[in-house]
Formats: structure tokens, C-alpha cells, sequence
């Protein structure tokens, strides 16, 4: 009886597991889907603009959330450009003008390659439970799937976006859509990502979409990851300004 | 008789050389005076027609609507051809693509780091296309303080005010940060070859000249530009001509429905015909034949109020628009308020030169009561003498007015090609917002060959026909008093 009992506990438990979580749990699980000691990726990035798409492909390094090394890899004119990120700078190099540029002030406001995602975008990548205040809006279905609504404020000061909405996959525990709001309650951009699938133990996204809510008549920005590996072994040498010449 | 008469004028000094004199001297005076205004008016013009609107310049419709963040995702697209169909068409005009952008420059030391960087207005226009006339109408040549002139597509000109700022000269090398047309991150070098002063205020503060296949290249605009700008040929600025220009131009390039729908023109025209089958020929023909075709095909103007609410980008608003010089930011009152000044300007004086005209002529006639006199007492009748003073008159008008006429095109082609050069005073004057030269030059317009004629003619047949009233008054009995006397 005792047995049954407690098998009756234990599955209640794991049916029930994802809806009794606490708000500061689904964000960690959230961080800990989204980021990883290491990872190294190759993408595409399909630029939809007023006229005609583009599509820039790139492969990146990132040790934590301080270190990145991006190198695009097509179209020509942009092949062989490198972006290098140490903690809180942003170094770019270009080979038309052998040229080690660092981004800094109003230029990390610029969009990456056209794209409806900026500098400063790339550049926050710490965890959100250290960046943000989180609460429970409410539970919502989307195409049969059950979500969170969660309601993000800013802790820290400087955010791009101090205030952002998630609606939260209960089962893969990945923010599928967000809209990220300026102090004011502007909403700035939209996020949303899909063809979630399990790599190495976790649920990770392959596709994100990006939308600056502020270009007229945009169409937004495609992001398909191709391949991705966690965990890997990066030497530090990836990670000097150095190699952004070679 | 017209013989008999110009003998006698050309015989009498006193008739023919101080009244042919004055004419002449009143008519090259309104004639200069007319051309050296027009010459004023049409040189601030070109300085903002060369800088930044041409006499008429075509962009997309939305680059239009956006225009102040120099927008050039939206840039007109396959400018060659553009260019090309804008000269067949147009001929009167010559037509030069250009693109305007902004960014940072950054000048790298020794080791490539940044040494120094700046903020930067750059515009990519046509120096070394064989047929440009850039160079002569930036005055280039004359504009260098130092270095040469571009000669490949990654060469430079700085302002010497942005120069100096970034401890720049000559030789070096400088890198345009910036966006391409897909507002890409951007980086592309460009020697620096030669500095230049507009001396138009601050407008070149911040500004570098490159030829348009370098900011092609750096921007990514491949055969594309921020706006192609059209000069009359002979730079001189018809805001009649140009308005009409615009108004051809844009008709002809509203080819779709959508288009039709979406034009402030077609809305008010469509507003006003609250039933298409009740227009009438004259309302009909106010549309284009595409508009009206693309009309009858589609039943959409009953839903008038429907295409305001469409948020639907469509393909038009890339199509190609045009604006005329007085378009641009408040120069349509600039245009007409310098038209208005000069109108003004040049009809008082007009005016004052009538009325010393026509008093000459009325002193002249005057002056010849007695022989007047004499002729009427030995035959000649009221009319006849009246009559041959007339002629007199429109003789001794017509060589003065002829002479005064190439004195004045003579003395305004000089000072059209010379120019009257203030810059000491205009140094005084210091730093100003208004794009302003520093030489006056006049302009020989066409109505220069015919202004002349209504103070010279006009003005003194009117006043000998004033003074010869006079005849009509006299009585035969008072005739053969003054005789005597």
C-alpha cells in the first residue's frame, strides 16, 4: 500500500512538476537551456528587408557570456569580416580595410549586417535571473501547447530593454515568444523562436525570429542554427584580438 | 517721311544726341540692373541647387518621405538606366546621380589603432565621368586649398574645417564607418588627396567629396544612388520650367494602380468627382492617360475611403518622384520671395527710368513751341506735326534702345564671367547659416534682349504724345504772337 502510495506521490509529482515550479526556478531552467559553458555554432542569418532578403552565414565561439568570436563566412563582401567580444567591448575587423575596429558608444545601437538585431543585443548575454525581476502573469494554450506568461523588470540599470514579456513553453522551459519593451512601455522588438529540439540533454531552439518593432514595414530577421555543440573545448588563443586578423 | 525725319534728327544735334543718350543710358542701366538681380538670385540658388537640390532631383517616394536620415536602403536602384531615359527625355538638363551619406571617419596611427575620429557628411557625386560637369559647378579647381582633385574611386576630398579637426593632410589614409544600403556595419579607406573651402558658412563643416563609385563601394550601392539631381544646362534657375518639369515627370511615372491610389494628387482629383460617369471631357483629361485607364479597369474609386486604411507596402512607393528646387525645405518662399524682391526691385526702377524718359521727352517737346509754331503758321496741320513728333520719337527710342540694349547685355555678360567679389565683406560678417556666395555674378536672361524696349520706346513715344497735347491747345492768333516776340 505503501508502495502505491508513494508511486502514486512520485508520479503526481513529475505530472505536476512544471506547473508548480517557482518563478525564480523557471528562470533558471530557462538560463540553463539557453546557455552553456561553451558553444560553438554555425547559422544563417535571412535578413528580410524592405526590398529583398539576405543571407549571411557565420560561425560563433562563445565561452560563458564573456567571451565570443564570430567569423561570417558568406556573402563575399562580407566573408572573412570577425567580431570579437571580451566582456563588456566589441571589436570588428575587416578585411577590405585591415582594420581592427572597436564598437563602442552609439555604434552597439547599429544592427548587426542589416539585421533587426543590434550590438547591444549581442552584447547581453548574461543570465536573465541576474538581470531581471520576474512574475506570473498567467497560464495561456498556444496551438495546444501550454505556456507561462511571465513579466520581466529590469534589477540593473542600462538594459536595452528594462521591461520584457515571455510566454514560456511549460514542457521545453524556452521563452518561444517575447516582446521586449523600453522604461516607457514602448515595445521595442519581438522575439520568437521554434523547431525546438534536444541537443546534448537540453531543449534548444534552431530557428529565432527578430523584429525591431521601430523600422517601418519590417519584415523582420530569420536566424536558423545549422549546427551547435555544447560544452566544447575552446582554447583562449580563439579569443585575442590577434587572430582577428588572421 | 521716315527719312526726312531721321535726317533731320541725325542734322540737329540738339534733337538726336541728348535724347538718343539718355535712353541708352536708362535702358543698359535696367538691363544690367535687371540681369545683375536675376544673376544675385539664381547664384543662392545654385549654391543650395549644387549642394544639396538641384534644379530638380529624383528619389523613391519613401526616400522622399524620409529624406533628413539619409535613408539609402531606400535609394533608387538601376540609376544608369534612370539617368539615361532622364537625358533622352530631357535634354535641356543634365542629369548626375548622387549619393549622401553619413558615418564616423576614423584616422588610424602607425600601429592601425584610432587615433583620432570624427563624425562625417560625405556625398559620393560624379567626378571622373568624362561628361561630368561636377567638377565646374562645385568650382572645384577654384575650391582646392590644397592636394588634386580625385582621380580613382578611393581617393577623398575633406573639408579643411574636418581636417583640421581630424589632424589630417594629404596622403593619408582615413576609414568611413558607416551602413551600407542593407544597414550593414561598414568599413571602407580612402586616401585623403586634397582639401577644399566652400566658403558657403558652415555647410561644408563636416563634409568629404568622394566620387560615386567609391561610395558605390563602400556603401554597397552597386548601379544604385541616393538621388539623381538635374541642372539646367545653363545653370540658371527657372522655377516655372522646373515645376512643370516636375509635374511631367510624375505623371508619367504613376504607372500602377497601386500607385494611382496611393498618389495625394489622384486622391484629391478623385475626391472631387463624387461619380465617375458624370465627368466631364475637361475633368478627364486633368488625369493621365495611365491613371484614368487604370481607373476604368478598376472599380476601386467607390472605396475612396478604404486606401487610407491599407497598410500594405506595395511597390510603389520605390517608384521614382521628382521635386523642383522650391520643394526642398522652405525654399518655395525662398523662390517666391526673392521673385517678389527682384520683381519689385527691378519695376521701381523701371518705373523711375519711364518717368525720366518720358520728362525728357516732354521737355524736348517743350522746347521746340516755337518751331512748332512756325510750322503751324505756314500750313502744316495740327495732326501731321503731332504725327511726325510721334515718329520722331519712336525713332530717337528705337536707336537708343538698340544701343542701350548691347551696352547693357555687354556690361552683364562682363560681370557674369568676372562677377563682383565681397568676400572681405562677407569675412566681416562671420559664421551664418545661409548658403551664401561670396561673389555676385549677373545672368543674361532671354527677356534682357526685350526689357529695354518699354522704358526705351513706350516711355518716351508717351511722353512726346503727352507733350504734344499742347498743339491741339494752341490757337492760330496766339501762334503769330509768339512770332512776333
Amino acid at each position: 500500500m505503501i508502495k502505491i502510495l508513494i508511486s502514486f506521490l512520485s508520479f503526481a509529482f513529475l505530472l505536476g512538476q512544471s506547473n508548480d515550479m517557482s518563478v525564480q526556478e523557471i528562470i533558471q531552467a530557462m538560463d540553463n537551456n539557453l546557455n552553456a559553458k561553451s558553444r560553438v555554432l554555425t547559422s544563417k542569418m535571412i535578413v528580410h528587408g524592405r526590398r529583398s532578403s539576405r543571407t549571411i552565414e557565420s560561425k560563433n565561439w562563445v565561452v560563458g557570456i564573456d567571451l565570443a568570436f564570430t567569423e561570417y563566412l558568406s556573402p563575399p563582401r562580407e566573408k572573412g569580416t570577425k567580431m570579437l567580444k571580451l566582456g563588456d567591448k566589441l571589436w570588428t575587423y575587416s578585411p577590405q580595410t585591415d582594420r581592427v575596429i572597436q564598437i563602442s558608444g552609439h555604434m552597439l545601437r547599429q544592427s548587426v549586417m542589416g539585421s533587426d538585431i543590434s550590438y547591444n543585443d549581442m552584447m547581453e548575454d548574461r543570465p536573465l535571473e541576474e538581470l531581471y525581476e520576474a512574475t506570473l502573469e498567467g497560464s495561456v494554450d498556444i496551438d495546444g501547447r501550454d505556456h507561462w506568461i511571465m513579466f520581466l523588470e529590469a534589477r540593473v540599470t542600462g538594459l536595452s530593454y528594462p521591461k520584457r514579456r515571455a510566454w514560456i513553453d511549460k514542457k521545453y522551459l524556452l521563452p518561444v515568444k517575447e516582446e521586449l519593451y523600453a522604461k516607457s512601455g514602448k515595445l521595442l522588438k519581438t522575439a520568437t523562436m521554434s523547431g525546438v529540439r534536444k541537443v546534448q540533454g537540453r531543449w534548444f531552439p534552431s530557428q529565432f525570429i527578430y523584429k525591431d518593432e521601430l523600422k517601418r514595414n519590417s519584415k523582420g530577421t530569420e536566424w536558423v542554427i545549422d549546427e551547435i555543440a555544447f560544452d566544447v573545448d575552446i582554447p583562449d588563443s580563439r579569443f585575442s584580438k590577434a587572430l582577428l586578423r588572421k | 517721311m521716315i527719312k526726312f525725319l531721321t535726317k533731320g534728327i541725325i542734322r540737329d544735334r540738339s534733337r538726336s544726341l541728348f535724347p538718343v543718350l539718355v535712353v541708352t543710358l536708362a535702358v543698359a542701366m535696367i538691363i544690367f540692373f535687371q540681369g545683375f538681380m536675376d544673376g544675385v538670385m539664381n547664384s543662392m540658388f545654385l549654391n543650395s541647387a549644387v549642394v544639396s537640390t538641384g534644379h530638380v532631383k529624383v528619389m523613391t517616394r519613401c526616400y522622399k518621405e524620409e529624406s533628413q536620415l539619409l535613408p539609402n536602403d531606400l535609394a533608387l536602384l538601376e540609376t544608369d538606366q534612370l539617368v539615361d531615359e532622364l537625358r533622352q527625355n530631357h535634354p535641356d538638363h543634365f542629369w548626375t546621380p548622387r549619393i549622401t551619406f553619413g558615418g564616423l571617419l576614423d584616422v588610424p596611427d602607425e600601429n592601425g589603432e584610432t587615433q583620432s575620429q570624427g563624425p562625417v557628411l560625405a556625398l559620393g557625386i560624379d567626378l571622373l565621368s568624362d561628361d561630368s560637369r561636377q567638377i565646374e559647378i562645385w568650382k572645384l579647381e577654384r575650391r582646392l586649398i590644397d592636394g588634386r582633385l580625385p582621380e580613382n574611386a578611393n581617393e577623398a576630398l575633406l573639408s579643411t574645417k574636418l581636417a583640421g579637426r581630424l589632424g589630417l593632410s594629404t596622403g593619408e589614409t582615413v576609414t568611413l564607418i558607416g551602413s551600407t544600403m542593407y544597414n550593414a556595419f561598414t568599413t571602407y579607406n580612402f586616401t585623403v588627396v586634397g582639401t577644399f573651402k566652400l566658403n558657403l558658412g558652415p555647410v561644408d563643416r563636416q563634409m568629404m567629396l568622394v566620387d560615386i563609385s567609391g561610395a558605390r563601394l563602400a556603401l554597397n550601392m552597386e548601379n544604385a544612388a541616393s538621388e539623381i539631381l538635374g541642372y539646367s544646362n545653363s545653370l540658371f534657375y527657372n522655377d516655372t520650367a522646373a515645376v512643370a518639369l516636375r509635374e511631367t515627370f510624375n505623371k508619367g511615372y504613376s504607372d500602377s494602380i497601386i500607385q494611382v491610389l496611393r498618389n495625394q494628387q489622384s486622391y484629391e482629383t478623385l475626391s472631387l468627382m463624387e461619380d465617375w460617369n458624370n465627368m466631364n471631357v475637361k475633368q478627364y483629361n486633368i488625369l493621365p492617360g495611365q491613371r484614368s485607364q487604370g481607373l476604368a479597369d478598376n472599380n476601386m474609386y467607390d472605396n475612396i475611403k478604404e486606401w487610407g486604411e491599407s497598410s500594405v507596402e506595395d511597390a510603389g512607393v520605390f517608384s521614382p518622384t521628382m521635386m523642383a528646387l522650391r520643394d526642398a525645405n522652405q525654399m518655395g518662399n525662398m523662390v517666391d520671395y526673392m521673385s517678389a524682391a527682384t520683381g519689385l526691385i527691378v519695376g521701381v526702377f523701371l518705373v523711375i527710368g519711364m518717368i525720366v524718359l518720358w520728362n525728357m521727352s516732354l521737355m524736348n517737346g517743350l522746347r521746340r513751341y516755337g518751331e512748332i509754331g512756325m510750322r503751324l503758321a505756314i500750313g502744316e496741320s495740327k495732326g501731321q506735326v503731332y504725327r511726325s513728333m510721334i515718329l520722331e520719337s519712336v525713332i530717337i527710342g528705337c536707336i537708343g534702345t538698340v544701343i542701350g540694349t548691347v551696352f547693357g547685355l555687354g556690361l552683364t555678360y562682363y560681370m557674369q564671367e568676372v562677377g563682383l567679389d565681397y568676400s572681405d565683406a562677407m569675412e566681416s560678417l562671420g559664421s551664418t547659416e545661409f548658403i551664401f556666395s561670396n561673389v555676385f555674378y549677373a545672368q543674361v536672361t532671354p527677356e534682357l534682349y526685350y526689357i529695354g524696349i518699354m522704358p526705351g520706346v513706350l516711355a518716351t513715344v508717351l511722353g512726346t504724345m503727352l507733350a504734344g497735347r499742347a498743339i491741339y491747345k494752341r490757337e492760330m492768333a496766339q501762334l503769330f504772337k509768339e512770332l512776333e516776340t
